[in-house]
């Protein structure tokens, strides 16, 4: 075990991070650590656990915006949002069934620098998207801030997004200001039956080609749709989402069933069965207790989505759902292997890049991200040492040290 | 004018001839021009106050032509400052008399356009709006609107992440691009993102956007598509004080309704537009809303009404909901030509762009009352009041002595003010060189050092766009020296240039 060091406000994670860079002590950091085995192995020194740099500073509804410090919990995030009838848009999912880690944990820090972002990725944007404004100590072990807390913003370069999904490996977050929005009132999911890929894929390619609004789109293969209890049926099933004022909802509703009328019947899930279908992708619930098998996490053209999903299946022997209108394909490898060389060269002719999001500690010694292009990566290289110099904030948890 | 930009290189002057021969050898034809009189339309942007002609404007037409200028540029310590259609409000396409100016019009093709995928594929001098005119009859559009969108290029609103009026629903640039390619100051080409969603590796595209061409040249954009809308309707909302149509603001939102836009105009701004376009604004009100709701027809509808209650309970004065296509696009005819409509008040304006919390607007507005009495300069304004962002519009005479520093003075006095509530100098129009001495203002050496060297891993030698949004130019070796003594980092203060 390596000595943890428990962070509670900014001046102690500056003084952390000076010692830690003057030592030349590479630095695991971590909220919750729900999400610490997500990127490659972190031969660190230390641990920082910034947990108890905890609380909301700001939260303003009016204006849609908070303010919170890097080791809040998500959980009371939603709680406060909800109590006003609002909430992060991106919907941030809850690794911990995927991952093994308590349910409902996790803190805003850890979601940020991850930029895991739910279904409503589609049609809201990613956790990035609603980045405002940071404040972060740096691999020098200086204290920064950059953006703000009002919405529109191109003071300077844009610091907050970019370090949202850098895994804590530029800078570590102290507090963090992000864009929320209303709760729709209500929400319903319509979903089309016995589809294959291809089909699938034209078929969400139309809804979301609509004035649907859809705010949810995803495509679970027979073999899943069989396993859960959240859907109805024995097949193949493609659900969209409807949220918002019930009168618009209903409208829209009558809008996609004709658009699907060239794919099949629709049937409607109504507000409670919609939440917890959602929940459900959302969580990558269909590959909740499948132990040390590897599992894939990939971003490419929608329309790829779902004919790629069936041949990482057919070939590898893969299960495998999409989200995001087929632009995100989630792969559980039939046992521990990764088989990054096949997944990545399958994904290759249709672009995007391919994280592995579970794996052993062996398996995450390789290419966890997708490996970059030469100028790219010696880019990426600069960038991270004009942050971190020392090469101290979660080492090689990215991309292998130089 | 009191702007000044890093000295000239003698070097590079005494060798222009040398390197018009060069840059004509890697584009060849009429892409480079030298001439006084054919370079004057790129001797300044959108701030006409601003002037210097370029050492030779360069006009490519490949990536490949790109990368050869700029790895010349870069070999021969020669500075190059990127331009779309020079439309910037910042100053940010403001030439160097030592610097070729690298105009991208001649990339004005459409490459691709993927309905199914919801995107398209764009050389950077597409014009904003040309996107939606190349797919709009699918019923298909660009969302971010800035008011210049027939001028303006796709590659500028990626230099400047601009936004428009639908910004609140739609966001800004930077939420709507997928990808891009662009070429590093070492002539090296980079692709970023594509046609998935969340780009993978670092978010480099985040830093690009809205980077006002210091950290590579733009030469292709992936843009997102979206639907439009069933409909859209209009209300005009007027109210007897600038509190209550901003109490209206924060209740349409507070009652969950993220409208399309909505937009303020206070007295002045209200009075000039009248006008100059006639549309029927009502002159007697201190504030005036124009609230846009668009979607599915009855969701138009239901939000219509909700609206029109709320407005009644802030003590609206005058309400009307268009009837009409036609009636909307009236009501927003005033506040699109309020910047010409302002500028027929007065021989010259000055237009600001900062961002506050939006509570603030009352105290704002009428410290601003002061300022402007103090100054002796008369000022309107025009606020994005979804999201905060002010652009006040200073009248001045640039013929009288004295009155264009006046402005500029309290222009920035306008800046600190909405820093000092809690908001940002620019929204939308960019840093620049007209608000880079402000900088300070809301960042203090530390900030800027993590910004600058961000820089400096783009572009060590500061080659691109140098003397745009930092206040001072340090060397990347002196930024990137460690000095860590228990958290404290002395910063070198250099002087300014
Ligand atoms: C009347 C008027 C109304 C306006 N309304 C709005 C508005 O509503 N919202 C808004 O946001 N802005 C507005 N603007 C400002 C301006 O139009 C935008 O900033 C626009 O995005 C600039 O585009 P451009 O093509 O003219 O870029 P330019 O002015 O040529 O350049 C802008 C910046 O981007 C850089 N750049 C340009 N092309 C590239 C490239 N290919 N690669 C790298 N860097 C590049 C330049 O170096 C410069 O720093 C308005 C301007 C005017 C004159």
């Amino acid at each position: 075990m390596i000595e943890t060091v428990h962070i509670s406000d900014e001046a102690g994670l500056v003084a952390a991070v000076a010692a830690a860079a003057t030592e030349g002590t590479g630095l695991d950091i971590a909220g919750h650590g729900t999400k610490s085995g997500i990127g490659r192995a972190v031969p660190a020194g230390r641990r920082l656990d910034l947990s108890r740099l905890s609380g909301v500073t700001l939260y303003e509804p009016d204006e849609l915006v908070f303010t919170a410090r890097a080791g809040t919990p998500v959980r009371e995030i939603e709680a406060m949002l909800a109590a006003q009838d609002q909430m992060l848009a991106f919907e941030p999912m809850d690794s911990g069934a995927l991952l093994g880690t308590p349910a409902g944990a996790g803190t805003m820090g850890g979601l940020f620098s991850c930029n895991l972002s739910g279904p409503r990725r589609l049609s809201h944007g990613a956790v990035r998207d609603h980045a405002l404004g940071i404040r972060a100590v740096s691999g020098r072990g200086e204290a920064f801030k950059s953006g703000g807390r009002v919405m529109k913003n191109v003071t300077g370069y844009d610091l907050p997004r970019m370090l949202a999904g850098s895994f804590g490996t530029l800078a570590i977050m102290s507090e963090i200001t992000l864009k929320v929005l209303p709760r729709p009132q209500t929400q319903e999911t319509l979903l089309v039956f016995g589809l294959d890929p291809a089909a699938a894929a034209r078929a969400m390619s139309a809804a979301m080609g609509s004035s649907c609004e859809v705010s949810g789109a995803a495509y679970l293969p027979a073999e899943i749709a069989r396993r859960r209890g959240e859907v109805p049926g024995e097949v193949a099933v493609v659900a969209f989402r409807l949220e918002g004022f019930a009168p618009s909802v209903r409208a829209r509703r009558a809008m996609l069933i004709s658009v699907m009328t060239p794919f099949g019947g629709v049937e409607v899930l109504e507000e409670t069965a919609s939440r917890g279908l959602w929940a459900m992708v959302r969580d990558a619930l269909p590959f909740s207790g499948t132990g040390e098998r590897a599992v894939w996490r990939i971003s490419t053209a929608p329309m790829a989505g779902p004919v790629l999903a069936r041949l990482l299946a057919d070939t590898l022997g893969a299960e495998t759902f999409c989200d995001w209108a087929g632009g995100l394909v989630w792969v559980l490898m039939p046992d521990a292997q990764a088989q990054a060389g096949a997944v990545r060269a399958a994904l290759q002719p249709q672009g995007g890049h391919a994280t592995l999001v579970r794996a052993t500690a062996a398996e995450r010694s390789g290419d966890v991200f997708q490996p970059l292009e030469p100028t790219l990566a010696a880019l990426t290289r600069r960038v991270k040492a004009s942050f971190d110099p020392k090469g101290i904030l979660n080492p090689g948890r990215m991309y292998a040290e130089p | 004018m009191s702007l000044r930009l890093p000295a000239p290189d003698e070097g590079v002057l005494a060798r222009r001839a040398q390197i018009i021969a060069d840059l004509s050898a890697i584009v060849p034809g009429e892409g480079v021009i030298f001439r006084e009189r054919e370079m004057k339309p790129y001797e300044s942007d959108g701030v006409t106050a601003y002037k210097q002609l370029p050492l030779v404007v360069v006009l490519p037409e490949t990536t490949q032509q790109v990368s050869r200028v700029l790895a010349y540029c870069h070999a021969s310590g020669v500075r190059v400052v990127p331009r779309g259609a020079g439309t910037s409000l910042s100053g940010g396409a403001l030439p160097l008399q030592d610097g070729v100016l690298l105009g991208l019009g001649k990339f004005n093709k459409v490459l691709e356009i993927d309905y199914a995928n919801r995107c398209a594929v764009v050389q950077p001098g597409v014009t904003n709006l040309g996107i939606t005119r190349a797919v709009e009859h699918e019923g298909f559009y660009y969302a971010p609107d800035p008011s210049s969108q027939i001028a303006c290029t796709i590659g500028g609103n990626v230099g400047e992440n601009s936004g428009g009026v639908h910004t609140l629903k739609y966001g800004l640039t930077t939420n709507n691009v997928l990808g891009l390619e662009m070429v590093l100051i070492t002539g090296e080409v980079v692709r970023l993102g594509g046609k998935h969603l969340d780009a993978g590796g670092l978010d480099l595209l985040a830093a690009i956007v809205g980077s006002e061409g210091l950290l590579g040249v733009v030469t292709e954009v992936t843009v997102r598509l979206l639907k439009k809308p069933d409909v859209a309707r209009a209300v005009l909302v007027g109210f007897p004080t600038s509190e209550d149509a901003g109490d209206c603001v924060a209740k349409i939102i507070a009652a969950g309704i993220i409208p399309a836009g909505i937009e303020m105009m206070d007295r002045d701004a209200i009075a000039a537009a009248e006008a100059f376009v006639n549309v029927g604004y009502p002159l007697d009100v201190e504030a005036l809303l124009i609230v846009e709701l668009d979607g599915p027809e009855a969701e138009c509808a239901h939000l219509l009404e909700e609206v029109s209650r709320i407005a009644a309970a802030c003590k609206s004065s005058t309400l009307r909901v268009s009837q009409s296509e036609e009636e909307r696009l009236g009501f927003w005819a005033g506040r699109k030509a309020a910047f010409p409509a302002v500028g027929r008040l007065s021989p010259d304006y000055l237009c600001m762009d900062g961002t506050i919390p939006r509570k603030q607007l009352p105290l704002v507005l009428s410290r601003m009352r002061q300022m402007s009495a103090r100054h002796g300069l008369r000022v309107a304004n025009v606020f994005h009041a979804g999201d905060g962002n002010l652009h006040p519009l200073i009248l001045y005479d640039a013929n009288k002595p004295g009155e264009m520093d006046a402005a500029e003075a309290f222009g920035a006095d306008i800046l600190r003010l909405c820093v000092e509530v809690g908001g940002v100098l620019t929204g939308e129009h960019g840093v620049g060189v007209e608000k880079r001495d402000l900088m300070p203002e809301m960042f203090d050496a530390v900030d800027l050092a993590h910004q600058q060297r961000l820089k400096c891993a783009f572009d060590d030698q500061g080659l691109l766009n140098p003397g745009k949004v930092f206040p001072t130019l340090h060397r990347c070796a002196e930024l990137g020296r460690m000095h860590v003594s228990g958290g404290q980092v002395p910063f070198p203060d250099l002087p300014r240039f």
